[in-house]
């Protein structure tokens, strides 16, 4: 069993999500039937492998270091649930 | 008159060159189309009056020298469009207005294509059948209770149905592969780098390509031409020469080797794709080909691959929503900690869920080197087994997918169940192949069953060319008797 209760617990949290109970236990299941799954990988010996660094055939780019900040201010706060002229608002950080 | 319904987009486009249609009457039939088919839930957003607009501002043109001259044409809902609403099928973002066009789309704006909505989808682009989606599953036309394939469901769907001439969708693992098998349609996943991921919502970035949905092999030369470019927004986009895909179609494939890999030979594969894999080698053997028995000996492990790397790119890539710069954010808890978990808890599907808690463990301290790391290095294997086979193949071979379509609920309680659908799209993917599948048959039952080509990296041309000659040698029929009007 590669994952129980308590790690889905731990995961969740990491990756900010809420869950109930009942959630926490469907998806126990379903995560460890998920890693059982690809714990297949396990017979194969890789230990001289080297690992895939990227899929593309090619050396990434480096665009020149200009600043720019694409004069979009307006359109990148257009979609935000809450904001004011300048700024996204968040809830509360400090007590 | 002619049936609008049963020509291809390449007929359509020489209609409206020689003034035989106008892209308004174009539209309207399009319009009428989807309004009878809302049954079939293909779309989660239409522009109508905008589409309505833009092919009278096309008509009152003198140049109609483009290659989508008016076409109105309808998108997967995981493309940016500037100022229609794009969802990825998700609740979290469901009122999300981009203020900035995906290059795929804007190359097919540039071609005289028009928008005329967004097309349903798995959430994120992450299901098998279309069911995964916050706007509710879509139906495969050939049949009322089969799914039509994921991600790109909504896209197949509408395709099938002439809802739009020809569409485009995302390929991660088979997105566009598999629902184009499922509906009798042509779907091409291009070269990682051939298409500009820039303005998609993303899923894997390393996986991720855009690609054409077509009713046959000609149209998706057509659509293939008009939305590959380079493109520097996207760092990984390939720097070369635009192709006319179109006009060097040709059927001669006289001489050229396709592989046939046994390890694409299942367990419990049905008895009939196993026929219609040996019908398509037949058709091979007839126009001159040279048939050649290879081995992909890693084949067993892409799916294992797939679902590490797939799921560790996604929770990386997603945790970009915490309803603080846009999408959905929910009103409860105390403090920004709770918002964020609210948020996503409540924003996020079940299927998401999953690959973003898979994603996050798999590259969790203590388990990067077991998982991760690990599966970085198979996916070399895989890759390698492709490089030795293209040595000594132009092509190779197989079915689409392991079954045809399958009914709706089917598969929705077991994962693995579902993620196994992928098995012969998935290797493609992790390898940044190109791939075609190709309508070659019907089931029993009547559901269409699809052949895949997979050619080496930028090989695109040759691989149309084989589809092509395919093609016109199995002469696939599709009877749709339009039961959802």
């Amino acid at each position: 069993m590669p994952i129980d209760k308590s790690q889905v617990k731990k995961v969740a949290k990491l990756s900010r999500i809420s869950l109930d109970d009942n959630k926490i236990n469907s998806l126990s299941k379903d995560l460890d039937s998920i890693l059982t799954f690809v714990e297949k990988l396990n017979e194969l010996d890789t230990k001289e492998i080297k690992t895939l660094k990227s899929i593309a055939d090619k050396t990434l780019e480096a665009r020149n270091d200009i600043v720019d900040d694409g004069k979009i201010k307006n359109d990148i706060l257009k979609n935000s649930p809450e904001k004011n002229e300048d700024f996204f608002i968040v809830p509360k950080v400090i007590e | 008159m002619v049936d609008l319904n049963n020509i291809s987009l390449t007929e359509i486009v020489k209609l409206v060159k020689l003034k035989k249609i106008s892209s308004l009457e174009l539209t309207n039939h399009y319009i009428k189309n989807i309004e009878k088919g809302k049954k079939l839930n293909c779309f989660i957003t239409t522009c109508f009056d905008e589409t309505i607009k833009n092919s009278k501002t096309f008509d009152a043109k003198k140049n109609y020298d483009s290659l989508l001259p008016g076409i109105p044409i309808a998108v997967k809902d995981l493309f940016c469009t500037k100022d229609v609403k794009t969802t990825a099928g998700s609740k979290i973002l469901e009122n999300f207005i981009p203020t900035y066009e995906s290059t795929v789309t804007s190359n097919l704006w540039k071609e005289g294509a028009i928008l005329l909505g967004k097309l349903n989808c798995d959430e994120f682009a992450m299901g098998s059948s279309n069911e995964t989606s916050f706007f509710g599953n879509v139906i495969n036309p050939i049949e009322k209770n089969l799914v039509p394939g994921g991600s790109s469901g909504g896209s197949s769907s509408a395709l099938a149905a002439s809802f739009t001439p020809a569409t485009i969708g995302t390929d991660t693992g088979g997105s566009i592969r598999q629902p184009a098998s499922f509906t009798g349609t042509v779907g091409l996943k291009p070269t990682y780098g051939l298409c500009s991921r820039w303005g998609i919502v993303a899923f894997a970035s390393s996986l991720d390509q855009a690609g054409p949905m077509t009713k046959n092999v000609e149209d998706c030369a057509l659509m293939l031409e008009a939305i590959s470019s380079y493109d520097k927004k996207d760092s990984t986009s390939i720097n070369k020469k635009k192709e006319n895909y179109s006009k060097n179609l040709n059927k001669n494939i006289k001489g050229m080797k396709i592989g046939i890999p046994k390890e694409y030979r299942v367990d419990n594969m049905p008895k009939e794709i196993d026929q219609l894999w040996s019908k398509g080698i037949d058709i091979l053997k007839k126009s001159g080909v040279k048939i050649i028995d290879i081995s992909l000996p890693h084949t067993k492990y892409a799916l294992p691959t797939y679902y590490i790397v797939a799921p560790a790119e996604a929770s990386s890539n997603l945790a970009r929503y915490d309803g603080v710069k846009f999408g959905y954010r929910s009103n409860k808890g105390k403090n920004l900690l709770e918002m964020y978990e609210n948020t996503r808890g409540e924003g996020f599907g079940d299927e998401v869920k999953r690959r973003v808690l898979i994603g996050t463990y798999v590259l969790s301290s203590g388990y990067y080197d077991a998982y991760y790391l690990k599966a970085q290095k198979v996916r070399k294997l895989i890759k390698k087994d492709f490089d030795n086979s293209f040595r000594k193949v132009d092509a190779i071979l197989t079915p689409s997918t392991p079954s045809s379509a399958f009914k709706i609920g089917e598969k929705t309680s077991d994962p693995i169940s579902m993620y196994l659908n992928d098995i012969f799209t998935v290797p493609v993917n992790l390898a940044g192949l190109p791939a075609i599948s190709l309508p070659a048959g019907q089931d029993s039952k009547g559901r269409p069953l699809g052949l895949q080509l997979i050619s080496n990296s930028l090989d695109e041309q040759r691989m149309l060319n084989i589809a092509f000659a395919i093609e016109s040698e199995i002469s696939f029929k599709q009877n749709l008797n339009r039961w959802w009007e």
